[in-house]
């Protein structure tokens, strides 16, 4: 385990130590923000719309006693949504969709030797491949958990007042009750700390497949697992930290 | 010139590389012949640095390759063009965007233009002016072969390195693939190493031969004394061959004329 973790810093010390010219890396990191952001955001809004939905209800279902107000479901639905529910739930989902894409992607580079083709003409693989890659990824999760926070409540809201659990003015008030902006910031944080985690995995474990076909599944699949435990064991360090 | 000189490499203790020495000469095509598993793409990896040799030193025009400096080898790798063994073009590229990639990556000076021009070069030079557009998922095995070529000669590299070039191709397209190389070598007097175990390419390419056997340099020289060669490893690779066997037989039962008899003939008829 010691072994893969100094694999892993090295691989990443490799990354930036050489390299490549800036206009080069920004063209990449584009390219890389599209695949990674603006594909991802049907998922993402899907997933957290029903996320959103569901927590409502389910709130609604256990909050009985007629002294709590209905405002407390919205109340809930935000902190929930924003502590937990967006940064964490949307990181896993995009472990699942860009942490095998990463993966396999780079298998399959990497059986089909177009990353050795990319050392030969002197380009830093690594540099080239990985580093725009994680950048977008630290740019483009972020964005998405902004995004993610929205359609949730946005869920909550509308599963709430459509199914007659309570007010729309209920909801509105509780979201609004004892708002601390510090939370927005602290899900922004770790939704950079999982972008990071989830990427660079996922590209460490697709840069070093060996075999074939066959390898690059495994790959795939050894990234979402791994990013997956690596995301709810920084969730814990971080909720223990920052909060 | 490329001066290789003891070069050792093991894995987990298996020693595929005993000590090679050799020299690979300009504007010639050096093959680097031998069976499978003697060590001819380890020995390849070593020199285009995608591997570290345990032992020993390669020598770029003077230049000491092994254990300099990062920037010597940069500057060394930037003249190695390579065309691999499954050809690895870049997928998510069409052919022309393949043979720029070099160019936009190792020569920022150039204009567009210039790159535009360069890349028409190439693909024209491999008789692929009309593929620019193809992804390389839509273009044959040959194909790919040539925009390999296209690729690495793109920025006027001064060592071509091939990994069989011949691999999974008929037998005219691989020779026509070798004449390619072959002309590109002496048309720009670079430095061409070419693993191989095709006979075809043997005699005919064959400036510079390398016999490798078990990790082993045991011949060197040339196709017009490869035949005679008086090494038994050596003539039994090549008499291995069917084909070379049969030949020896049809010589042997009806003399020098009856090989010329069978050239002669149609090849659905042999």
């Amino acid at each position: 385990m010691f072994k893969t973790f100094g694999s892993f810093v090295l691989f990443l010390y490799n990354m930036v130590a050489r390299a490549e010219r800036l206009k080069v890396l920004w063209t990449r990191f584009f390219e890389e923000a599209t695949l990674i952001g603006v594909n991802s955001i049907f998922i993402v809004g899907i997933v957290s719309a029903f996320i959103g939905a569901v927590t409502c209800i389910q709130i609604a279902y256990n909050l009985t006693n007629p002294l709590i107000p209905k405002s407390t479901i919205g109340y809930m639905v935000r902190e929930m949504t924003i502590l937990e529910l967006a940064p964490t739930i949307t990181s896993i989902v995009l472990a699942g969709k860009v942490g095998s894409s990463i993966a396999g992607g780079l298998g399959t580079m990497r059986i089909t030797e177009q990353i050795s083709a990319l050392e030969v003409m002197g380009i830093n693989s690594t540099s080239y491949l990985v580093l725009p890659r994680i950048l977008a990824a630290m740019l483009m999760f972020p964005l998405l958990v902004i995004l993610s926070m929205a359609l949730s409540i946005l869920g909550g809201y509308l599963a709430g007042t459509l199914s007659g659990v309570m007010a729309p003015q209920d909801y509105i008030e509780g979201i609004r009750t004892d708002f601390i902006p510090y939370n927005i910031l602290f899900a922004l944080i770790k939704a950079v700390v999982f972008a990071f985690l989830v990427s660079g995995i996922s590209a460490y474990k697709g840069y070093y497949t060996e075999g074939g076909a066959l390898e690059v599944g495994a790959a795939s699949t050894a990234a979402v697992t791994n990013s997956i435990i690596a995301i709810l064991l920084a969730d814990y360090v971080l909720a223990a930290v920052l909060l | 010139m490329i001066e290789i000189s003891n070069l050792e490499k093991s894995f987990d203790g298996n020693q595929v590389l005993k000590g090679i020495s050799c020299t690979l000469e300009t504007g010639k095509c050096n093959l680097l012949l031998g069976g499978s598993g003697t060590g001819k793409s380890v020995l390849l990896s070593c020199i285009v640095g995608l591997m570290k040799p345990d032992l020993g030193s390669i020598t770029f025009d003077g230049t000491v390759y092994t254990n300099s400096k990062v920037d010597i080898r940069q500057e060394i790798r930037r003249k190695i063009g390579m065309l691999f063994q499954g050809s690895a073009l870049f997928d998510s590229m069409t052919v022309a965007k393949n043979v720029e990639f070099p160019l936009q990556m190792l020569t920022p000076d150039m204009t567009e233009e210039e790159r535009r021009d360069r890349v028409e070069f190439c693909l024209k030079r491999v008789g692929l002016e009309n593929a620019g557009n193809k992804m390389p998922s839509e273009i044959s095995g040959g194909m790919k072969k040539r925009v390999g070529i296209a690729r690495a000669i793109a920025p006027n590299c001064t060592y071509l390195f091939c990994d069989e070039p011949n691999s999974g191709l008929d037998p005219a397209t691989s020779i026509k693939i070798d004449e390619l190389i072959y002309e590109i070598t002496h048309e720009y007097n670079i430095t061409t190493a070419i693993i191989t175990h095709d006979m075809n390419s043997v005699v005919g390419i064959g400036d510079h031969i390398i016999f490798l056997h078990q990790g082993k340099k045991l011949w060197d020289g040339n196709k017009e004394h490869i035949l005679n060669a008086e090494v038994p490893e050596l003539r039994e690779f090549i008499f291995s061959s069917s084909l070379v066997r049969a030949a020896k037989r049809v010589e042997q039962e009806d003399g020098p004329q009856g090989l010329e008899n069978l050239a002669a003939e149609p090849l659905s008829e042999v």
